[in-house]
């Protein structure tokens, strides 16, 4: 299967050409050029998919090839290598995917516009580094590859760059999950350590002794291995914006919007899903809780995140904090599952991951092509859109659908999954995960109805429908929200990647078809005509609310301590102790040497007489010495 | 002869410009020159790896001796290890660009460069003496030009940091001269002293002496290495010092700081190494977040990337203390990964200055997009100054935080994390600089009609960055001719 390297290698290549050829290369050309390949390697990881799953009958991992990249001693080395298993095969399919039908829409989205070029050029770079990061074969390949997604990232948000706040986004993403990252690394480094490897492989057999050797160290309450995977985590959960480090995700919406549905939704954020996944044995074996972390920051995402979108009025900003939230209930999932038979949870985890892929993604195309019309984002501006734009509208009904958890759409399905596995851990994180199921329908109507009906506002121009470049790849990913739901995934992907044979739990099922359409229900009544129930309502919450559209202040919190703290009292005081301490000490030195050679220097005068009298005293002094000495 | 020709050529380069009519055929001189330096390097590098693909394990190759001052053992002792060889490339690299860097240099061009390619004969005479005394003396050679070339080619208060500079450095060179003598009265072999470092290192040094002449070397060479609190040479040294020499400075000058504290301090007096790592890695670990938490608050790009260094050359001091061959690796990976990109750095700052005539990063603003391809250029030593994948930086730290990390003890696990968080703070200043510098609405009305670069810059950047690129994607082969140099050293 040596052609799933051709996958990866033709989105390098489109970043290669497009980015040295950037200022010579016609739009179309460049456009094409990437789209093609990426239709090239979105063909070859279906086939990856259907080789993988159909043609063999276990699902063994394959590594079809590997090189050494560096060597740090004799046992720790980084490979270069491809690791083909359930979950890295599922993601090759994802992310080819979603990214042939984002290259698609911003054929049209971005046309005309002056960096069309290096936009794709750094989108192909995006999509090689996510591609390279799934396939890691070890802990330290997904690491670069996991700093490189966030170099995309960087420079897909600070795409205008001529933008202020674009700029500060971009830097804010960065700086926010480097932060993450430098636990995700002393984490790596800490197991690599105690285990000698950095081989997936290797670390997640369950009856690796070394792996297990680290539960019995104890640092702080906690067994070694436990910190290791806390700190591992706390690098996914800043990839994948969880509370407390998701403070950059809002933020990173001011890039293009076809970017945050390949990047910000589908794809990039879900990489701490993923890797908590690819760890899941070890997690699950020895370090249990690591994973109740896990679950605790999902469920607390999970809650938090959904009350904040239903303030917002940004359409993009709503969208993040859903996805946020959605990704609040993936690493819930992960946290409550068991392995093996009780692994309901890591099926469900990774079936969430693929539905939300493509309903997100569709939301976020579709809020593109809202945004593409009429050039502003504000929801409270929008309305009766489904007039002008009868495609969206329906594509987006179909989306919102699909995240609400209505059947027969994909997001019911793996939503109630969730729930099942959210149910028999702990009826505390059930009830979390199912009042979430309900503000997640409240929020997307919310948006739906203010944005497709309502009353008609005055817009500059009448909004038109999106070209057809742009629509198809949303009706593409309309129909996969809707046919999705139906794949039997825990025969494809488990935890132990033995056919776990899942059914619909239709208690649970009914409960939350029922808080679903209590939801909708409330988002209808409220607003889709003009009406002053949502004020009340907004009223009623008082502090709550407010706090809520001021994001609970988290921000202000980052801001203090990096403004006031690190910068003002450590930063500037550093500076100016070198300045005025430690330098002023060298010029000091040499001051005094100064002084010192100015005072003696008298005694060089030049004079014969001078030079007598001293001499005659030293012999004097010496005589004297030597007679009281001796006697 | 290969090595010989190494220093025979820059000074024969020196020469001939001394003779030049006139600017052009300075630099025509200058450039083919260093040119054929660069090409050399390679060479050597080439025979190198088919020297020792064919099974050569001698610990230098290509070495000879020449006598020089026999009663006092002074030899002409030369050879180069995996270490060497590394280095070499780097400075003709370093050098190379660094004639391209200066072709607008119009005051006495002439001595200009002469005094710069003086400079770097004695760097390349540097890395290829293995005699103790001809090292000190080459070591000399590279030093004292850099005060001519500051005090007469600089800027702003450039008397002063020219004085500065040289007297910091000359007092570490003091402390070398007496560890230096230290190591060569108390050696015996065959019944005499010896300054031969391979002949010294099979020396079993007294503990005694071992304590008192490990910490002069050591600081010795550390003060040029910016060893914490001895740094403050080099921000003023760097600001003041025209493009050209801050990159030789901080590209090249300052690795033989590392280079000395490996191959001296630590491969003669290893017992006392050992002894005494805890003080200097409390000191290094220090300057590494030390100085990327100054940049901080610094607004002068020169002054940015002065502490930069401090925090980039502490972490490779910081490795070579951790005394195990991973992290050395690292270390040596780090010299020649920042002399690339802190001689990149230099030379865009270089080449941004003579369009703006500042060097305040709150007065620029936007130039990505009248300025496209040196943004770009400052973009990619950004990232490899941050530790992108793919980049050199990557690579070196990576290889000394898991070094680093491997020490069985405690404390170095404890000072490494600190070290490793130095990795945020990087990210915050470069983009940081980034953001301002490059990003944005354009500032300065007049900024709309500045040129992009030259041919020679174009040159000079493009070079650099091939450097960096390569290194960062396929770094195999370099980590393996360092490593199997460090067996020797280390164990």
């Amino acid at each position: 299967m040596s052609y799933v390297l051709l996958i990866l290698a033709l989105p390098l290549s489109v970043f290669v050409v497009n980015g040295l050829l950037s200022g010579n290369l016609p739009h179309r050309l460049a456009g094409w050029l990437a789209t093609g390949s990426m239709g090239i390697a979105t063909v070859l990881a279906w086939l990856t998919a259907y080789n993988y799953f159909f043609q063999s009958s276990s699902y063994e991992k394959i590594i079809p090839f590997r090189i050494t990249w560096l060597r740090f001693t004799e046992t720790l080395q980084i490979d270069m290598g491809i690791l083909l298993d359930p979950i890295s095969v599922m993601m090759l399919v994802v992310i080819t995917t979603i990214s042939l039908m984002v290259f698609l829409y911003s054929m049209g989205y971005m046309q005309g516009e002056k960096g069309f070029v290096r936009y794709f050029s750094f989108l192909s770079l995006f999509s090689f580094s996510m591609l390279g990061l799934v396939v890691a074969t070890n802990l330290f390949q997904l690491y670069m590859f996991w700093e490189l997604v966030g170099v995309s990232s960087y420079l897909l948000i600070g795409y205008c760059y001529d933008k202020p706040e674009a700029v500060a986004a971009a830097k804010k993403a960065f700086i926010v999950t480097r932060f993450a990252d430098f636990g995700f690394l002393v984490g790596i480094l800490l197991l690599s350590y105690y285990t000698g490897t950095f081989d997936f492989t290797e670390i997640t057999n369950p009856e690796n002794a070394a792996v297990a050797g680290m539960t019995g160290i104890s640092f702080m309450g906690l067994s070694v291995l436990t910190w290791a995977l806390i700190l591992i985590f706390m690098g996914g959960a800043g990839k994948s914006a969880m509370f407390p480090l998701h403070i950059w995700l809002p933020d990173a919406m001011e890039g293009p919007t076809p970017v945050s549905a390949l990047i910000h939704a589908a794809t990039m954020v879900v990489a701490g899903v993923f890797l908590v996944a690819r760890m899941f044995p070890v997690f699950s074996f020895h370090a249990p809780e690591a994973l109740d972390a896990v679950a605790f920051i999902g469920a607390f995402t999970l809650l938090f995140a959904a009350i904040i979108a239903c303030t917002q009025t940004d359409i993009k900003r709503i969208l993040a904090f859903s996805t946020m939230s959605q990704i609040g209930y993936m690493m819930l999932a992960l946290g409550v599952s068991g392995y093996g038979s009780e692994g309901l949870g890591f099926t469900a985890s990774m079936f969430h991951l693929f539905t939300h892929a493509f309903f997100k993604a569709l939301l976020f195309l579709g809020a593109g092509s809202i945004i593409h019309a009429l050039h502003k984002n504000d929801i409270r501006e929008m309305g009766n859109l489904r007039k002008h734009q009868p495609v969206t509208h329906i594509v987006f009904l179909i989306a919102c659908l699909a995240i609400a958890g209505i059947p027969p759409f994909a997001g019911f399905f793996s939503k109630d999954e969730i729930l099942s596995a959210a149910f028999a851990s702990n009826p505390i994180y059930f009830g979390v995960a199912a009042l979430a199921a309900a503000l997640t329908a409240f929020y997307m109507f919310r948006l739906y109805f203010l944005v497709f009906w309502n009353n008609e506002r005055t817009y500059e121009h009448t909004p038109h429908e999106s070209p057809v470049i742009m629509l198809i790849p949303m009706i593409v990913l309309a129909i996969g929200s809707v046919f999705a739901g139906f794949i039997p995934f825990g025969n494809f992907v488990s935890s132990d990647n033995q056919p776990l044979h899942t059914h619909l739990n239709v208690t649970i099922a009914i409960i939350s078809v029922m808080v679903a359409l209590l939801g909708i229900t409330v988002a209808w009544i409220f607003y889709k005509k003009e009406s002053s129930l949502s004020e009340q309502l907004s009223n009623t919450f008082g502090a709550l609310y407010h706090a809520a559209v001021q994001k609970f202040f988290i921000d202000e919190l980052y801001l203090f301590i990096t403004k006031k703290i690190i910068f003002n009292l450590i930063s500037r005081p550093i500076a100016w102790f070198d300045k005025h301490i430690i330098d002023a000490f060298m010029d000091f030195t040499a001051t005094v040497t100064n002084w010192v050679s100015k005072e003696i220097k008298g005694l060089q005068s030049g004079q014969l007489q001078h030079y007598a009298y001293i001499f005659l005293s030293g012999v004097l002094l010496i005589v004297l010495v030597m007679i009281f000495t001796n006697t | 002869m290969l090595l010989i020709s190494l220093i025979v050529i820059p000074a024969l380069t020196a020469l001939a410009v001394m003779f030049a009519r006139h600017a052009q055929q300075v630099k025509t001189l200058s450039a083919t020159g260093m040119s054929i330096q660069l090409v050399q390097s390679f060479y050597l590098l080439y025979e190198f790896l088919k020297e020792r693909s064919a099974g050569n394990s001698e610990t230098v190759l290509f070495g000879n001796r020449l006598e020089w001052y026999p009663s006092l053992h002074i030899s002409f002792d030369y050879g180069v290890d995996g270490i060497s060889v590394a280095m070499i490339l780097l400075t003709s690299i370093v050098i190379f660009t660094g004639v391209f860097a200066s072709w607008e240099v119009k005051d006495q061009a002439k001595e200009f460069f002469a005094s710069l390619i003086i400079l770097a004969t004695g760097v390349f005479g540097f890395f290829i003496s293995l005699d103790l005394f001809v090292m000190f003396l080459f070591f000399e050679l590279a030093v004292i030009p850099m005060y001519l070339l500051i005090g007469i080619w600089g800027s702003g208060k450039k008397e002063y940091s020219a004085m500065k500079l040289t007297l910091m450095l000359m007092a570490g060179s003091a402390l070398l001269v007496i560890g230096i003598l230290g190591i060569y009265f108390h050696s015996d072999v065959n019944g005499s002293h010896s300054f031969n470092i391979i002949d010294l290192a099979n020396q079993n040094f007294p503990m005694e002496m071992q304590r008192i002449f490990f910490p002069l070397t050591f600081i010795g060479f550390g003060v040029i290495g910016a060893l914490f609190p001895f740094h403050t040479w080099s921000p003023d040294g760097h600001s003041s010092a025209p493009t050209a020499v801050s990159m030789l400075h901080a590209g090249v000058l300052m690795k033989l700081g590392g280079y000395g504290c490996l191959k001296v301090a630590i491969y003669l007096m290893p017992e006392a190494a050992n002894e005494m790592a805890w003080i200097f890695l409390i000191l290094t670990s220090l300057s590494v977040i030390y100085g990327a938490l100054g940049v901080i608050a610094q607004t002068d790009l020169k002054y940015i990337n002065a502490y930069s260094s401090v925090s980039h050359c502490g972490l490779v001091l910081f490795a070579l203390l951790m005394l195990n061959k991973t992290a050395s690796n690292g270390a040596v990976l780090q010299m020649i990964s920042h002399g690339l990109m802190t001689a990149l750095f230099f030379a865009l700052i270089g080449m941004l200055y003579s369009r703006t005539h500042t060097r305040m990063v709150h007065e620029m603003g936007g130039l990505m997009k009248v300025l496209p391809f040196l943004s770009v250029c400052y973009v990619i030593a950004g990232l490899a100054s941050l530790g992108l994948p793919g980049l050199s930086g990557f690579v070196a730290e990576m290889t000394i935080f898991v070094g680093a990390f491997q020490h069985p003890d405690m404390f170095h696990r404890v000072i490494t994390i600190i070290a490793i968080s130095s990795i945020v703070v990087t990210a915050v200043y470069i983009l940081r600089v980034v953001g301002s510098l490059l990003m944005g609405p354009v500032k300065n009305e007049a900024y709309n009609n500045l040129k992009d670069a030259t041919w020679y810059e174009r040159l000079a950047t493009v070079t650099l960055i091939a450097a960096i690129v390569s290194i960062g994607i396929a770094p195999l082969w370099l980590s393996d001719i360092i490593m199997e140099s460090l067996g020797v050293i280390l164990d």
